[in-house]
């Protein structure tokens, strides 16, 4: 059968903002309409980067659209996540990122001033993460149909040696890692929107995690099954996808959890929860247990690793599961949101 | 966070639960409900049933606002919001919550002017920045949070802001609990009573529970510990053949209840003779409506209002859940063609739901093998 | 239903005497006093928030002699078991 007639499995009929959010609905979308066209019947699991052979060597490839309200932020701006959150997509799958490709639709009436802020500060990021914006493309769209501007980032990198990912390799006994606190991205964008009126002394923790996981890799290469950076959807959404993928439970000790206080004081307030809360500066990784220590130890001593936690370990049970544990003996399964988290008051 | 960590203590909660467990012995069994949504929700995020002894069942009440809000006024009030330069403003629970065409997200992803609030005074605000538009605020909750709804009309009307309107479905929570008390398929032996709504009626209304009914109630608040010691007081009272309302959330309600809440209420609000309850049908004197005073703040004197009365699908077992007769995961539907994602019935909806706290916090749980690998 | 938090009055405001600037952790807003008016609250004081709303005004004595409760329980009941079982039934 040829692959564009591949069938499909996406049955939602039309296209919602759930399906952007990262959580359950865009993991609808993609297993059910893209993988199955894309990859064909059997996919594997899907990861953060793609492999790609090129006479005998190995590169690893992959893209990402950032579409942020407000555009600039504490702590950053739509322009630094671009470059970071792919350094970032490359850098867990086991990659270091050579060179980045941008491209821009931009909306008709963004005040050029706007516009040059942002990619100075891509050029600066960039900088910040050793890596090289090599090449771009720009369109120009009506007022009203791009939030002043979308930016997409193509990025490709070489791979590091001695570390392979891959959930299937994920046993029983294996200890998750969190590379700082959870939370800060989400919450400074939910703050920075103004609608709820809090202000908090909060800034995204937007930066490339490629020296750290540089430093991981070279404690504990052998000992990594997986990493991934949890961004839309939270830290909940990317240990559901590693638990359905290899089957195992991952087992959270609350805690353990970093988390700031005022993102924490946030988050009471308004009734969400740390773990769905998106991160732009912060990997999790799946580790034996032979190489745990010294993974967290490495995670620790290196610069910006200092909050760098031992959350959790993988269980047989519950399968496919994530589970919170507290100290006291309670536990509370934590499942993928459908869309973005809402703050509530009930 | 003061006044909020002292209560998660863990080892002063496995202390409680040790209590608990020394109170209740193993001859009886327990039914206790825990009326308000905001309890079930403290239930599944603390995992308390883990530690509670196996013969304490806690029951999921009916006081979550969301869940009893009838389909049908969820699509009045986005059909108010369908008027040329009117912004629909809500709490974040209201959001995700469907009408028959689309829930007020949906609607915003289709051009409708849908804002998220924290509080009815942003609602007014918004108002006040947008002169040219009209803001209509679609309200939900009970006697906790009407208070402040009618505060804010008091100061829409005192600064003159016209460009404001309330939708209103404030209920009140005494009516559903005699009503889950009159269901012929309950069986309750205590109340863990509401803790927010009880800072502004006081622990008063609750007294016929006790003296005419014969269950203890006792008025609790919503850390770990609160509700742990909740179920100390009620296994005493129980175990005492005792009913009584005692009031263990004292550091923050009052027994007389919140005196200027209430008159801000009878300022504004009346009951309405009757409003129907997704799940519990029509109950009299149970919600409330704007009085006249404040008609010109009042959405459903300003707009025109379809009415149209939408039933659940008869398969949807919402009512028994939402009583206590059925847990979650008992309902036909539960899981399969109702679940967080497309949600049937309300109580998927809201994340205080017992469906949806089911479904989020526990239902896999109940396939582990065994619990007892979790140190 | 009901979600209300703990917060510190950092503030009253100079130009409303019903708002207050409130610290929960770090995080910052202004609330409406104006169901407190009874018993209106002071800057150190901790309020109970409800949707931009104070609800109530927390006492810390209440919440001592709470804690104070937790940590005897259990031993008051255990104490009154092992008398009992002396046989000393009118002990109460």
């Amino acid at each position: 059968m040829l692959a564009e007639s591949a069938p499909t499995r996406f049955r939602d009929p039309q296209i919602e903002m759930a399906h952007g959010a990262g959580g359950k609905a865009s993991r609808r979308l993609v297993e059910g309409l893209f993988a199955p066209l894309f990859f064909g019947a059997v996919p594997g699991p899907l990861g953060d980067a793609a492999q790609v052979d090129i006479n005998g060597t190995k590169v690893a490839i992959t893209t990402d659209s950032f579409v942020v309200k407000p555009l600039t932020f504490p702590g950053g701006s739509i322009g630094e996540l671009a470059v970071n959150g792919t350094v970032n997509d490359l850098a867990v799958s086991g990659a270091k990122a050579e060179a980045l490709v941008v491209s821009y639709v931009l909306e008709a009436g963004l005040p050029t001033p706007v516009l040059e802020a942002e990619v100075r500060a891509m050029v600066k990021a960039a900088r910040d993460a050793g890596v090289r914006i090599a090449a771009g493309d720009t369109k120009v769209v009506e007022h009203g149909k791009a939030d002043q501007m979308y930016v997409t980032t193509t990025g490709i990198g070489r791979l590091l040696h001695g570390v392979t990912i891959d959930p299937r390799s994920v046993r029983v006994g294996d200890r998750i890692l969190l590379s700082g606190p959870i939370g800060d991205h989400g919450i400074t964008i939910l703050l920075a929107r103004g609608e709820l009126d809090f202000e908090a002394d909060l800034r995204s923790d937007t930066r490339s995690v490629l020296p750290l996981v540089e430093s991981l890799v070279h404690a504990a290469g052998p000992g990594i099954r997986w990493m991934r950076d949890p961004t839309r959807g939270g830290a909940a959404t990317s240990l559901n996808e590693l638990a359905r993928d290899c089957g195992l439970g991952m087992v959270l000790f609350e805690d353990q959890i970093p988390v700031r206080d005022n993102v924490r004081g946030a988050c009471e307030l308004l009734g969400l929860d740390p773990l769905h809360i998106a991160n732009e500066g912060q990997f999790l990784a799946v580790v034996s247990p032979e190489y745990a220590d010294a993974a967290i130890n490495a995670l620790s001593l290196a610069p910006g690793g200092s909050e760098a936690k031992m959350i959790g370990e993988v269980r047989e049970q519950p399968a496919g599961t994530v589970l919170v544990t507290t100290l006291y003996g309670g536990s509370r399964i934590v499942d993928m949101l459908v869309g973005d988290p809402l703050p509530r008051i009930c | 966070m003061r006044f909020v960590d002292e209560f998660r203590e863990p080892e002063l909660i496995s202390k409680a639960a040790d209590e608990i467990r020394r109170l209740a012995g193993t001859e009886r069994h327990y039914r206790m409900m825990e009326v308000c949504g905001g309890h079930t929700h403290a239930i599944y995020r603390f995992g308390l049933k883990d530690i509670l002894p196996e013969n304490i069942e806690l029951i999921h009440g009916p006081g979550c606002p969301v869940c009893v809000l009838p389909m049908g006024r969820i699509d009045d009030g986005l059909s108010i919001a369908q008027e040329p330069d009117v912004i629909f403003a809500a709490f974040g629970d209201m959001m995700r919550v469907p009408g028959t065409q689309g829930s007020p997200l949906e609607h915003k992803a289709r051009g409708m002017d849908v804002r998220i609030v924290y509080s009815p005074s942003d609602a007014l605000k918004l108002a006040q920045l947008n002169p040219d538009k009209h803001v209509m605020f679609f309200a939900i909750g009970f006697e906790t949070t009407a208070p402040s709804t009618a505060l804010t009309m008091m100061r829409a009307k005192a600064e003159g802001i016209s460009n404001f309107s309330v939708f209103c479905n404030h209920v009140t929570i005494i009516p559903a609990i005699r009503a889950i008390l009159d269901s012929p398929d309950m069986r309750l032996d205590a109340f863990i009573g509401p803790g927010h709504v009880s800072t502004v009626i006081g622990c008063r209304p609750y007294v016929w529970i006790a003296q005419n009914e014969r269950k203890p109630i006792v008025v609790s608040g919503f850390e770990p510990l609160d509700m742990l010691q909740s179920i100390v007081m009620l296994l005493r009272q129980l175990k005492a053949g005792e009913a009584k309302v005692e009031n263990q959330y004292k550091r923050v309600v009052p027994w007389e209840g919140n005196c200027a809440a209430l008159k801000a209420m009878a300022e504004v609000f009346q009951l309405r003779p009757y409003f129907e309850w997704r799940g519990l049908g029509f109950i009299s004197q149970s919600a409330l409506r704007i009085n006249d005073k404040y008609a010109e703040w009042d959405a459903e004197q300003r707009f025109e209002v379809p009415g149209i009365r939408v039933t659940d699908p008869k398969a949807a077992q919402c009512g028994e859940v939402l009583k206590g007769v059925l847990k979650p995961h008992q309902c036909k539907l539960f899981g399969r063609e109702c679940t967080p994602e497309h949600p049937i019935g309300a109580l998927m909806v809201s994340s205080e739901g017992s469906c949806a706290a089911y479904y989020n916090y526990e239902h896999r749980k109940a396939a582990m093998v065994s619990l007892s690998s979790i140190a | 239903m009901c979600l209300a938090i703990p917060g510190k009055i950092v503030e009253i405001s100079s130009d409303n005497q019903d708002s207050a600037l409130v610290d929960v952790v770090g995080v910052r807003r202004n609330i409406d006093l104006g169901l407190l008016q009874d018993d209106k609250p002071v800057p150190g004081d901790w309020v109970l928030i409800h949707v931009g709303f104070a609800m109530s005004k927390i006492s810390e004595q209440d919440a001592a002699d709470q804690m104070s409760t937790l940590r005897m329980l259990g031993e008051i009941d255990g104490a009154m078991q092992e008398v009992k079982g002396y046989g000393l039934e009118d002990v109460n």
